[in-house]
């Protein structure tokens, strides 16, 4: 590990050091390290490239770190990962991916993360994208994410995007179960020339599922954000879904958001609001004795932590 | 000293095209270590005063002066950085931005808890219960405000422009608000208000009336003036 894969692995990850437990670091589409214990097992895939992560039942307060990390250009890295969560565990699992590209040639990470959630089991999934590197080459995530709950299953997506990401184009489909809940915090900045695409399709399968769905971004500079979510209310269930967004310079925010009760008994909600920051909201601000610069930081700070 | 000089702001009405004046020609001194409290029917032009006086807006024509110097042309920031601190009659909402992090951003530094549970305790909260709380629509609209004033005592400063901080805030708190007032004697104090319990703390009362100002006196001139022309102030309604 260079200095690079230090500095990427704490940024995407919070990792200053090998963590404890179970941890698969992949580095240009190839193993770096891995520790598999036995309450959280990991083994690689023979039919493709990829892993399969699997927590036994009950496990408690346990978590699973599996960064990966792109330090070349001209490299496409797809990998498909599939967690099986047992019934009754609850972990946090943390999965950046952290692109340095000093190339003129594009790199690109494309996870495909499928996780199959026992009864009652509680998961945390922590995702964050980032990309530097001085090169004029791209950087590219094109994640697809697939959940799948069971009844009284409880999946929290944390994901979070802030900056140096050329194109993103994020897919993440859930189904949820009888009493299953699905929590989205969603967090992104894009400045510069960046493109960035989000698409969520959930379907509330069961009786008394629930889904809660936040999007935050600001989008500065020329790039370009578009956010569709797509809720389908099949049964006596709640949904909710919001995007928010703040638009600098010349950038662009799209916001397509659908809502379809199939059921009558579906419950659910869209929000969207896309706008400049508030003028008061800066002047209160300055009138704290800020520039209108640092006024601006702030709010924007504030908006995605 | 704050002295505004022949001070006019009229604004363009959006439907006609036509001029309106909102204050004409105010000359008005508020003096160091004194409480000036302004009152007057709404839409009189209060809250315009205090944006002038903060330079959220730029008069139209006349001069605000701040111990000699021409202040008129400054910024919000540059007014804000001389010692000019306000509270909105209507504080905005934050999404994300904590009440621990706008008493930082206000106090210019990163507070310990001692210098926040004071800004806090003093508007009545418990710093304990507020401080990670988001400055959102959680809040209700008295916190709102609390906080709002929390924020103008953590920043700190020699002219304090406070636009109703009564509104919304619970009978039962007058007193921490006049406390507050009184801790705030040494400076230049200049306080929207309608409520008598407020007005009794001036040094100096002003009553502004449509564009321009009826009258600015003494509390006790004021008290007798305002005693003959009650139609004239909300707070003789609220006495009866
Ligand atoms: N930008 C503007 N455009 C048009 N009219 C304005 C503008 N700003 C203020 N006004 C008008 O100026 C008048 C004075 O407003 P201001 O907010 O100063 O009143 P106020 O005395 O603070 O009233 P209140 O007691 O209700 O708070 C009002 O009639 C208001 O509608
Ligand atoms: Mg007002």
């Amino acid at each position: 590990m260079d200095n690079t894969d230090k500095e990427l692995l704490a940024t995407i990850a919070d990792l200053h050091d090998i963590p404890e437990g179970s941890f698969n670091i992949r580095k240009n589409g190839k193993l770096l390290a891995r520790n598999s214990d036995k309450d959280i097992e990991i083994v690689s895939k023979t039919d493709k490239d990829g892993i399969d992560i699997i927590v036994r039942p009950g496990v408690k307060n346990k978590s699973v770190h599996i960064p990966v990390l792109l330090t070349v250009g001209n490299f496409q890295d797809t990998v498909y990962n599939d967690f099986y969560i047992g019934d009754g565990a609850d972990v946090t699992i943390i999965a950046g991916c952290g692109i340095h590209n000093d190339t003129c040639d594009s790199a690109e990470h494309d996870g495909i993360h499928t996780f199959y959630v026992g009864k009652n089991a509680k998961v945390r999934y922590v995702e964050r994208h980032y990309a530097n590197g001085s090169g004029t080459g791209k950087k590219v995530f094109d994640p697809t994410t697939k959940i799948y709950l069971k009844e009284k299953a409880c999946f929290i997506l944390e994901s979070t995007q802030l900056g140096g990401v050329t194109y993103t184009d994020r897919k993440t489909y859930a189904t949820v179960g009888k009493e299953a809940t699905l929590l989205v915090k969603e967090k992104i900045l894009t400045d510069h020339e960046e493109r960035a695409v989000t698409d969520f399709k959930v379907t509330l399968r069961g009786k008394g599922s629930r889904a809660d769905i936040v999007s935050r971004s600001v989008a500065r500079g020329n790039s370009l954000q578009h956010f569709r979510s797509d809720l389908i209310g099949k049964n006596e269930c709640f949904g909710h879904v919001e995007c928010d967004g703040i638009v600098l310079e010349q950038a662009r925010i799209m916001s397509t958001p659908k809502i379809d009760a199939v059921s009558t008994e579906a419950s659910l909600v869209h929000e969207a609001a896309v706008g400049k920051i508030a003028g008061e909201q800066l002047v209160k601000l300055m009138s704290l004795g800020l520039t209108e610069q640092e006024a601006e930081n702030a709010v924007i700070q504030g908006f995605l932590s | 000293m704050v002295e505004l000089k022949k001070v006019s702001y009229s604004v363009k009405d959006e439907a006609t095209g036509r001029k309106q004046d909102i204050l004409k020609d105010v000359s008005l001194r508020f003096e160091d270590a004194s409480i000036t409290v302004i009152t007057g029917p709404n839409g009189s032009g209060k809250s315009t005063l205090i944006k002038l006086l903060m330079g959220l807006e730029k008069p139209t024509s006349g001069q605000i002066l701040f111990n000699g110097e021409d202040v008129t042309p400054l910024s919000v920031t540059e007014r804000a950085k001389r010692g000019f601190t306000i509270a909105f009659q209507q504080p905005v909402r934050f999404k994300g931005i904590t009440v621990k992090k706008l008493l930082s951003l206000a106090s210019g530094s990163q507070p310990d808890i001692g210098q926040m549970c004071n800004c806090l305790s003093a508007v009545g909260l418990c710093a304990r219960d507020y401080i990670d709380r988001q400055v959102d629509g959680t809040l209700s609209g008295g916190e709102l405000k609390r906080i709002e004033l929390a924020m103008a005592i953590a920043k700190g400063g020699e002219v304090f422009l406070l636009d109703e901080p009564e509104a919304g805030i619970d009978l039962w708190s007058f007193e921490d608000l006049v406390r507050i007032f009184n801790r705030l004697h040494d400076k230049t104090v200049i306080i929207v208000s309608h409520q008598h319990r407020i007005l009794e703390t001036a040094d100096k009362i002003v009553l502004f009336e449509n564009d321009r100002i009826v009258s600015a006196g003494k509390r006790e001139e004021m008290f007798a003036k305002l005693a003959e022309r009650p139609a004239l102030c909300a707070m003789r309604v609220k006495e009866v």
